[in-house]
């Protein structure tokens, strides 16, 4: 993907990208290491805490805390980086947001930016909107740098260039960069990202960046980072702009106690990330001498508006999510078409831009629940993923008119509610499919059926209708006054069919 | 103020129709079940330190006060540092004879980028996860100075050692509620974890860190 690609034009549906990175075989090689390496990583450091559901539990709450009452606590924030000496700035929405760093860079003079990794600014695509102003945005955290490089898109919320091996960094370097010799070491490579990037931390006056958290009662905000990049550009210029989304606010400074423990375990895998800096307002004669910062709204009220959506708003982007996900670790970042990939990319994109625009994303999961698991903040990623599928079809039949009143799936949809609700119709909707499964029902299985209704089966079994129902079985069992026995224990089969689907029913109750 | 400001708050508020007007945020309930502090003797909480440290790739000597001054120079002389780079408020007693201590006074950035290393104290040292804190107080300097140099060489006094994360956030509560300062957490080496998630020892800050812990004489 290219990008030019406007976030809000989502081109292809998850499914239609899954298939292509499927097909990538080195793709998803580079993928299956890093998110099981990973994976290792945040077990051993989250078994290690005695107190870890404890502690998600209170990150759950103080989000919640916070959403609830957010009004109140942006209003805190304003004030209290304003006392600091810094400067606050609304925004509704990307292009709000970037004319506001726009106008920064430039009342500066500057034509270069050094910028700390973000995934808002990646969100409102600053990086293109700057350069419309003939401001260069310079990436500098190095796999941010390695895909500025390549001209490619991130696969990862935190390990952009995930997708990337060693190999193909060196290549990427030597022609971009212009070296000659250089090895595949990792340790050299991060060397080649030293040399490049230090003039311009030294140099550049206007610095970027996101922000984690940001305390309400002190203004106080905080980057978390590993390779000194971001302490580079949150020390050095004159100007410091920092972009966050509203929903990073948190209540006190206290409450770093628990994020502190729960982000780096959960990310990085790591008991602490190598650097965090905590700013307020303006230090004088220590670092920028001017600090901006940006509330940026961009759909993040919508997703507030949404009972169930709303916790959704509590992610900290640790990407814990994305790496135990099977969907992901598959497909990789690029197939969900927007910032932010995986479990929470598909719950949380289909709400900034409205399910009409990202709605193949709430499919892109088999609702297996990981997510929700490892979730430091405890977001019910199923929960929400269920919530969003239903609003996918709810917009199909209403928006689309009678071209979605006949769609095939909201006609089957209707004639099924119709067959529920009434126990005659039911009966009777069993015994037609006894007889309709027939040519295509083995040992109680439906491996194939015919189009339309081969979307299901080429994925996945369905169970066949079983010869004896449960009602059958009931209704035997009261007209004989007692349970025969070749019925009770469920085989009254020579092939055994029922047995099995009975087998089978139990285990899906 | 601005349009945007109003437009936003008016947003944020219809979106939360569904919280009762007169809910305070204190009447969301926080549950604070997690360790406030670690349930370990001194003895261990410093070993600890010492060891989490240590697994980020960082060297750790442990000395008495007395001998401060000699390994700081031993140190120093291991790396070759000829100018090192400190703080204006240095204790004179840490710096050893014949090493040419650079003071911070107003240094320019291109000044601290030629030092060899730089050597300071700390705010705090947390066992739990190896972190050492700076706040910009006693014998740390402005954040620049930590930074620039390919070479931390950091002083931890054994009493500025807490045992868990919660226990060094309400240490800092006066430096940050109060005094505003900027504070910055350090755990080992600069490091990047980007290329095949390999963990990479020194990207743009310092590439190597030494502490020394500093026990009472």
């Amino acid at each position: 993907m290219s990008r030019s690609n406007s976030k809000f034009h989502i081109p292809l549906t998850f499914q239609e990208s899954a298939r292509a990175a499927l097909e990538n075989t080195q793709l998803r090689r580079n993928l299956g290491k890093a998110t099981q390496t990973i994976r290792a990583k945040r077990a051993s450091v989250v078994d290690e805490l005695p107190d870890w559901q404890e502690l998600r539990e209170a990150g759950r709450a103080i989000k919640e805390r916070t959403l609830r009452h957010l009004d109140e606590y942006l209003l805190q924030l304003e004030a209290a980086v304003q006392r600091a000496g810094g400067q606050v700035h609304w925004a509704r929405d990307a292009i709000e947001a970037n004319r506001i760093v726009a106008g920064i860079v430039l009342e500066h003079g500057a034509s270069e930016v050094i910028k700390v990794k973000s995934l808002t600014t990646d969100e409102i695509r600053m990086n293109e909107a700057l350069g419309q102003h003939g401001v260069t945005a310079i990436e500098t955290d190095l796999a941010e740098l390695i895909i500025q490089l390549a001209h490619e898109e991130s696969s990862h919320i935190l390990v952009p260039a995930i997708h990337k091996n060693r190999a193909e960094i060196r290549t990427l370097f030597m022609h971009t960069l212009g070296i000659s010799e250089l090895s595949d070491e990792p340790a050299e490579l991060a060397a080649v990202a030293r040399r490049y990037l230090r003039t311009k931390f030294l140099s550049v006056p206007v610095a970027t960046s996101g922000v984690n958290f940001a305390v309400a009662a002190t203004g106080t905000i905080a980057v978390v980072e590993s390779e000194g990049n971001g302490r580079m550009c949150l020390t050095l210029p004159e100007v410091l702009i920092s972009i966050m989304g509203i929903e990073k606010v948190i209540p006190g400074w206290q409450d770093f106690e628990v994020f502190l423990q729960l982000l780096p375990r959960s990310s990085t895998g790591e008991r602490m990330n190598p650097y965090t800096s905590f700013w307020t307002g303006v230090h004088p004669g220590d670092g920028p001498q001017a600090f901006h910062l940006v509330l940026l709204d961009n759909g993040r009220s919508r997703v507030l508006a949404d009972h169930i959506g709303r916790q959704t708003l509590n992610c900290i982007r640790c990407s814990a999510c994305l790496n135990v996900c099977p969907v992901y670790e598959r497909t990789g970042g690029h197939a969900y078409n927007s910032v932010y990939p995986g479990p929470i990319g598909a719950i949380l994109t289909p709400q900034l831009l409205g399910v009409e625009r990202a709605g193949s994303l709430p499919y892109a999961s088999s609702l297996c629940g990981a997510c929700y698991d490892v979730c430091p903040v405890k977001i019910n990623i199923p929960e929400v993923l269920v919530h969003l599928r239903a609003q996918v079809v709810r917009h199909k039949q209403t928006s689309e008119g009678i071209k979605g009143k006949l769609d095939p799936e909201a006609i089957g949809m209707r004639l099924l509610a119709r067959v529920f609700r009434s126990p005659e119709r039911y009966e009777q909707a069993q015994k037609l499919a006894r007889l309709g499964q027939i040519p295509f029902a083995r040992r109680g299985i439906i491996e194939r059926l015919p189009p339309p209704l081969n979307v299901w089966t080429t994925m996945r079994d369905l169970q066949a209708v079983p010869r004896q129902t449960f009602r059958d079985w009931w209704r035997k069992r009261r007209v004989f006054g007692s349970v025969p026995k070749a019925d009770a224990d469920g085989v009254g089969d020579a092939d055994g069919v029922d047995a099995e689907a009975a087998a089978a029913g139990r285990r899906n109750v | 103020m601005s349009a945007a400001r109003d437009e936003i708050l008016q947003r944020v508020r219809l979106a939360l129709r569904d919280v009762p007007q007169r809910e305070q945020p204190t009447d969301v309930a926080v549950e604070r079940g997690y360790r406030p502090t670690a349930d370990a003797s001194r003895e261990h909480v410093i070993e600890l330190f010492v060891e989490r440290v240590r697994e980020y790739k960082a060297t750790v000597r442990i000395v008495t006060a007395h001998a401060l001054p000699t390994t700081i120079a031993e140190s120093c002389a291991a790396r070759g540092v000829r100018r090192l780079l400190v703080p204006v408020d240095i204790p004179r007693e840490w710096l050893p004879a014949g090493i040419e201590a650079l003071r911070d006074t107003e240094l320019t950035y291109a000044q601290i980028d030629g030092c060899d290393g730089v050597l300071t104290g700390c705010a705090l040292g947390i066992a739990q996860t190896g972190t050492i804190v700076l706040d910009g107080g006693q014998a740390q300097g402005r954040r620049v100075l930590t930074l620039l140099p390919d070479y931390h060489l950091c002083v931890v006094r054994t009493e500025q050692i807490v045992g868990l994360v919660p226990e060094a956030v309400a240490r800092l509560v006066p430096a940050v509620c109060e005094q505003q300062r900027a504070i910055t957490f350090i755990s080992g080496p600069s490091a990047t974890s980007d290329i095949e998630l390999n963990r990479v020892e020194g990207v743009h800050g310092p590439r190597t860190l030494e502490v020394i812990v500093v026990t009472p004489d």
